[in-house]
C-alpha cells in the first residue's frame, strides 16, 4: 500500500513539474525554480496527507492548506488541476488576459483558501484558522507552505510565539528549504541558521527531512504541532540545468529549454 | 465612547459565541470585563499587530465576527497590508477598531496621533469606515457592523467624549444626522470634533449666522443625499488631515452626484509634531470652536 502511495505521489509530483514548466514557458512567467522545488511537498499534501478533496471544498470540517509562498502559483494550480479542483483549460490560460489563474495564488480559484503573493501572510492567517478550528472542528489541521526566504518576515516570528503560546497542535508548517531566495542564498542574504534550533527554542516540534522524499515528507507532516517541517529541497529540482540557480527564480523556459526539461522529466 | 463600545460588544458576544475580540496588548481597564466574562472569545495577540490582523482573517474565515483593537496607528497603519490582503480582499467580517482618534492622546506625542487613518482605511476596497462622535453613534454603528458582517473600520475617541445627540438614534444614519438647522451655512463633521463644531455654531449664532450642523458617523460608503442640493457653503470639519479624509470623501460623493455645491474643507493643517493637550492641539490646528467659527465667518464674508 505504501509503495503504491509512494509511486502515485511521485507521479503527481512529476505532473506538477511538467505542468509548471509548460505554464511558465507559455506565459513567459517567473518562479519555475521554486515550482520545481516545492512540487514534492504539494504532491504529499494533496495525496491524502491533508483531508481535502473537490467534494469537500466547502465543508467546514476540512483541513486547510495555505500556500504562503504565493509565487509558486503555477505549481499550486497544477496540483489543484491534477487532483480535480480546477479544469485543465484553466491551466492553459495561466497569466493570459482576463484569466482566472495569475502569477500569484488567488482565492478566487476553487480550492484556494487565501490569496497570497506578499510573503509572511500565510502563517499568521493559519494561526487564526488553527485557533478557530481547534475549537470548532477538532481533528482538522492547517497546513502552511512557506519559503525559506519568507522566514525573514517579522510576522513569521510573531506567529511562532503565538502558535506556541496557544499550543496549536493542529498547525503544520512546511518550509521549502532550498537555501536560495530572490538574489542570493538565504545565508548570504539574512542568515537563518541554526534554523531548526531557532524553531525549537520557540517551542515548536521541528522535523528536518528530505523535501523530495514523499514518504519522509508525509511522516514528518503527521507529527504533532505546532509543527515545523524543514524540508530540504533543491531549487529547480528535476531539471538539471535549473538546479540551484537564482536565475530560474525569474527566467522562464524558452521552447528549447522546455523541450530539454520535459525530456529529463518524462524519460525518468 | 470606548466604554460604550466594549459594553455593547460584550452584551452582543454573550448572545453570539462567534464574536471574538482580539487586542494587541492594549486596553488596560477597558477590556477587562469582556476578558473576564468571555475568556474563550477574547485573545491578547501580544504586541504583534500584523499577525493580529492576519490571524483575525483566519478566524473570520470560520464565520467568526472578529474585532481587533489597538491604538489609532497600531491597528491600521502598522498592519495595513494584512488588512488589505487578509481581511478586505477576502471580504471577511473583521472590524478594525482604533482608539485615540485625532489628537486624543495629547501629550503622548506624534506616534499616537491618528490623523491619516481615515484616508488610508477608506481607500481599501470593501472597507466600511465609521467614525462615531458620541456613545449614541457608537451604538447604531456597532449594531450595523454586527448585522452586516463586512470588513469595517471603527474609529473611536479615547474616552470621556460628551454626548452630542439628545437621545438614541435611529438606524438610518448613513446620510448624516442633523444636530442643528440653519439657512446660512452647513457644517458637517465626523467624530468627536463635533463638540467643537456645535460650539462654533453657537458662536456664529450669536453673530446672527445660523448654520446647519450634521454629523457623519459613516464615511465609507459616503452618502451625500442630504447635502448635495443646498446652495449655502458646505464646511467639512475633521480632526484628521484633509488629504483623503472626510472632506475628500464628501467631495468625491458630490462629484459623483454631479453637485455644484461649494465646499470648504477644514482639518488638521500642521505636521503633527507639536505637543500638548488635546484641546491645545485642536486649537493650533484651527479646530477649536472659536477658530472654526472664525473660519466659517471669513469664508461667508468672502
Amino acid at each position: 500500500m505504501s509503495e503504491i502511495w509512494r509511486k502515485d505521489t511521485e507521479k503527481l509530483a512529476n505532473e506538477i513539474r511538467v505542468k509548471s514548466l509548460r505554464m511558465t514557458s507559455k506565459a513567459k512567467a517567473s518562479h519555475i525554480g521554486s515550482c520545481l522545488s516545492v512540487a514534492d511537498i504539494f504532491a504529499t499534501i494533496y495525496s491524502g496527507t491533508a483531508k481535502i478533496s473537490p467534494e469537500t471544498v466547502d465543508t467546514p470540517a476540512r483541513d486547510r492548506v495555505l500556500v504562503s509562498k504565493g509565487h509558486v502559483a503555477a505549481a499550486y494550480y497544477a496540483v489543484l488541476e491534477s487532483t480535480g479542483f480546477i479544469d485543465l483549460s484553466e491551466l492553459d490560460s495561466y497569466c493570459q488576459d482576463g484569466a482566472m489563474l495569475g502569477g500569484h495564488v488567488s482565492a478566487r480559484v476553487n480550492g484556494v483558501e487565501l490569496s497570497t503573493g506578499s510573503l509572511g501572510h500565510g502563517l499568521p492567517y493559519g494561526v487564526g484558522l488553527a485557533l478557530g478550528l481547534r475549537v470548532s472542528f477538532p481533528g482538522t489541521r492547517v497546513f502552511v507552505v512557506m519559503s525559506d526566504g519568507e522566514l525573514d518576515e517579522g510576522t513569521t516570528w510573531e506567529s511562532a510565539l503565538i502558535a506556541n503560546h496557544h499550543k496549536l497542535d493542529n498547525l503544520v508548517v512546511v518550509v521549502d528549504r532550498n537555501n536560495l531566495q530572490s538574489l542570493d542564498t538565504t545565508e548570504n542574504t539574512l542568515a537563518l541558521e541554526p534554523l531548526a534550533d531557532k524553531w525549537r527554542a520557540f517551542g515548536w516540534n521541528v522535523v528536518e527531512c528530505d523535501g523530495h522524499d514523499v514518504e519522509k515528507l508525509r511522516d514528518a507532516m503527521n507529527k504533532t504541532g505546532p509543527l515545523m517541517v524543514l524540508a530540504t529541497t533543491i531549487k529547480g529540482r528535476g531539471v538539471s540545468f535549473m538546479n540551484n540557480s537564482v536565475a530560474w527564480h525569474y527566467r522562464s523556459p524558452s521552447e528549447e529549454e522546455l523541450t530539454d526539461a520535459l525530456i529529463e522529466l518524462e524519460v525518468k | 465612547m470606548r466604554q460604550a463600545f466594549v459594553r455593547q460588544l460584550l452584551e452582543a458576544a454573550k448572545e453570539d459565541p462567534n464574536i471574538v475580540l482580539i487586542t494587541g496588548d492594549l486596553g488596560y481597564g477597558v477590556l477587562d470585563d469582556f476578558a473576564k466574562a468571555l475568556p474563550l472569545q477574547f485573545i491578547n495577540a501580544g504586541v504583534a499587530e500584523q499577525t493580529m490582523a492576519s490571524l483575525a482573517g483566519g478566524l473570520a474565515s470560520l464565520k467568526k465576527k472578529v474585532f481587533i483593537y489597538s491604538i489609532g496607528n497600531f491597528s491600521t497603519l502598522r498592519c495595513l497590508e494584512q488588512i488589505r490582503n487578509d481581511i478586505c480582499s477576502m471580504n471577511h467580517s473583521v472590524t478594525v477598531v482604533s482608539v485615540g482618534a485625532g489628537f486624543s492622546y495629547g501629550p503622548q506625542g506624534y506616534t499616537h496621533y491618528a490623523i491619516e487613518d481615515i484616508s488610508v482605511m477608506r481607500s481599501i476596497s470593501k472597507m466600511n469606515v465609521y467614525c462615531p462622535s458620541d456613545s449614541y453613534e457608537v451604538s447604531v454603528v456597532l449594531t450595523k457592523i454586527l448585522n452586516e458582517g463586512k470588513p469595517s473600520y471603527l474609529r473611536l475617541g479615547k474616552g470621556g467624549e460628551p454626548l452630542l445627540h439628545p437621545s438614541n438614534l435611529s438606524s438610518d444614519f448613513e446620510d448624516g444626522v442633523t444636530l442643528r438647522s440653519g439657512p446660512d451655512a452647513t457644517m458637517i463633521f465626523t467624530g468627536a470634533i463635533g463638540s467643537q463644531v456645535i460650539a462654533a455654531a453657537e458662536i456664529l449664532s450669536s453673530t446672527g449666522i445660523e448654520a446647519e450642523v450634521i454629523s457623519f458617523p459613516q464615511l465609507s460608503p459616503i452618502s451625500v443625499r442630504k447635502i448635495q442640493n443646498s446652495t449655502s457653503i458646505l464646511f467639512s470639519i475633521e480632526e484628521h488631515v484633509t488629504r483623503g479624509g472626510f472632506g475628500s470623501a464628501v467631495l468625491e460623493g458630490l462629484s459623483e452626484a454631479d453637485s455644484g455645491r461649494r465646499v470648504r474643507m477644514l482639518g488638521v493643517n500642521y505636521d503633527g509634531y507639536s505637543l500638548g493637550s488635546h484641546s491645545y492641539l485642536q486649537d493650533i490646528s484651527g479646530l477649536s470652536a472659536a477658530k472654526i467659527a472664525k473660519y466659517v465667518n471669513s469664508k461667508l464674508a468672502s
